[in-house]
């Protein structure tokens, strides 16, 4: 079973980082949504030091959605995934693999990015170890919930902007204790793990549902 | 089985044509005796005045819009698991219901909330979470509306009911996760309710009035539904015979 799960795996983040893929154009996107919220908010450093996280998450989770319409599109643009259906391989674990791969290739590269860009934004050393630190808890969540989206949306020409009109009202409880947890940290007025471990709950319950409604919706889409 | 015996399409318009003006008329009734109650005989609160007035349209509109969520939560596992044939019907024609229930709560709540609250909006757990709600009534729509084949739509918005239902229990985890300004629920507690029995009979006969308004649209929206499928399958038909040697000739030329 591993050899299979490896030789996607490895498929899946050859192809995301190589020419066509679309692996660092995340991050680009992430820098430039970053730069631009100084432009609408002022460059008050003390807001921006006050609103970083969220704006990092926000960040984040834009970035997440705009890399999403590619995840099973390519796959059935080429018929990768007619194959994939007709493996005979469990199609959850196949599209948690793929999550997993897309997650490696996009979702990480974002939380690298984070301690750099929360410099722009005038974050303590302790608010950006706790944002990079929610960040990387949470982004697994926001692609696993995406995947969803993902796989209900991939036999539609221009499914991207229905992607992120369905994902974003899932993925919020993720960008509130997302956020909440990294403001508890600087602020503390409540503890710091009360919402992080609900985050991390949140990240969990999405490793079991994403995969098992993604699967159930590309079964759906291709009869 | 009496579900299954109405699975038939045909079966299932005669009964709603037989159900159908009883159900308008105690829907009527309901409203007419819950309007005169509210406007007449309900006293005004010694602190919001008329205003309170709002609550026996704006909490029912709210029920209303977490009941319809369920119906098409059940729907979905009819379409889903026992593949009912009219359980995808059923969704697709409550999802706008649910939305106009929605948009009506969060519409006469922002205009309670400006004498009482002094704004029109706040971004407290329990508003957001309606608005979230009625953002992913929306969605749901709009998937349905943007895939050609109702089957194929039905199963994916099936899917998406559900994997929203999760939404339901987080609206009312995030009550008590902020707590803020919106009062915490009065009315369903575990030791009764906390208003007065002059405003609670109201607020149930409107509940009940609601409840009749919404089983009547979604019975219509159902039987439109149904007729619309039946006018697409006949065009169909109808272009199918029409000119049946140029369709097979630019059939499918790439799927």
């Amino acid at each position: 079973m591993t050899g299979w799960a490896l030789s996607l795996f490895r498929r899946e983040l050859r192809l995301a980082v190589r020419v066509g893929g679309s692996a660092m154009v995340g991050v680009l996107f992430f820098l430039a949504v970053v730069t631009v919220i100084p432009f609408g908010v002022g460059p008050d450093l003390n807001l921006l030091g006050r609103i970083g996280p969220a704006i990092l998450w926000i960040g984040a989770l834009l970035a997440t959605l705009l890399g999403l319409d590619r995840l099973f599109q390519a796959d059935r643009e080429d018929g990768a995934l007619d194959l994939f259906l007709m493996s005979g391989r469990s199609l959850e674990l196949l599209v948690l693999i793929k999550c997993l791969a897309h997650w490696m290739a996009t979702g990480l590269p974002l939380v690298i990015a984070a301690p750099v860009l929360a410099i722009f934004l005038n974050l303590e050393p302790l608010a950006i170890g706790a944002v990079t630190l929610t960040l990387l808890v949470g982004t697994p969540a926001l692609t696993l919930i995406g995947a969803v989206g993902a796989s209900l949306t991939v036999s539609l020409r221009r499914g991207g902007l229905l992607l992120a009109v369905l994902v974003i009202p899932l993925a919020i409880p993720v960008l509130i204790f997302g956020v909440s947890s990294a403001d508890a940290a600087i602020h503390d007025p409540v503890p710091f793990m009360t919402p992080f471990l609900i985050l991390c709950a949140l990240t969990l319950i999405t490793a079991v549902i994403g995969p098992l409604a993604s699967a159930a919706a590309l079964r759906f889409s291709s009869d | 089985m009496a579900i299954w015996d109405y699975a038939n399409p045909t079966r299932f318009l005669r009964l709603v044509q037989i159900i159908l003006p009883w159900l308008i008329g105690l829907c009527v009734i309901a409203f007419a005796v819950g309007l005169y109650m509210t406007f007449y005989t309900t006293p005004d609160d010694y602190q919001q005045g008329a205003t309170v007035k709002i609550m026996y349209i704006h909490v029912p509109a709210a029920w209303l819009a977490m009941m319809c969520y369920s119906v098409m939560t059940i729907s979905s596992l009819g379409t889903l698991v026992w593949k009912h044939p009219l359980a995808d019907v059923s969704a697709k024609a409550a999802a706008p219901i649910g939305a106009a229930f929605t948009f009506m709560s969060l519409v006469t709540g922002s205009l309670w909330g400006k004498p009482m609250w002094g704004t029109y909006w706040v971004w407290d757990a329990r508003l957001t979470s309606v608005l979230v709600l009625f953002i992913m009534y929306l969605g749901l729509i709009a998937l349905w509306r943007t895939m050609e084949d109702p089957i194929k739509a039905g199963k994916a918005a099936a899917i998406l009911t559900l994997v929203g239902a999760l939404n339901l229990p987080i609206i009312k985890f995030s009550v008590e996760w902020w707590n803020t300004l919106h009062q915490p629920a009065s009315v369903m507690r575990m030791d009764g309710p906390t208003i007065d029995a002059s405003m609670l009979i109201p607020l149930f006969v409107m509940a009940v009035a609601f409840t009749l308004l919404f089983f009547v649209l979604h019975l219509m929206a159902m039987r439109n539904e149904i007729l619309r499928r039946r006018v697409r399958a006949m065009r169909l038909k109808a272009a199918a015979t029409a000119r049946p040697a140029t369709v097979t000739a630019t059939a499918q030329p790439a799927e």
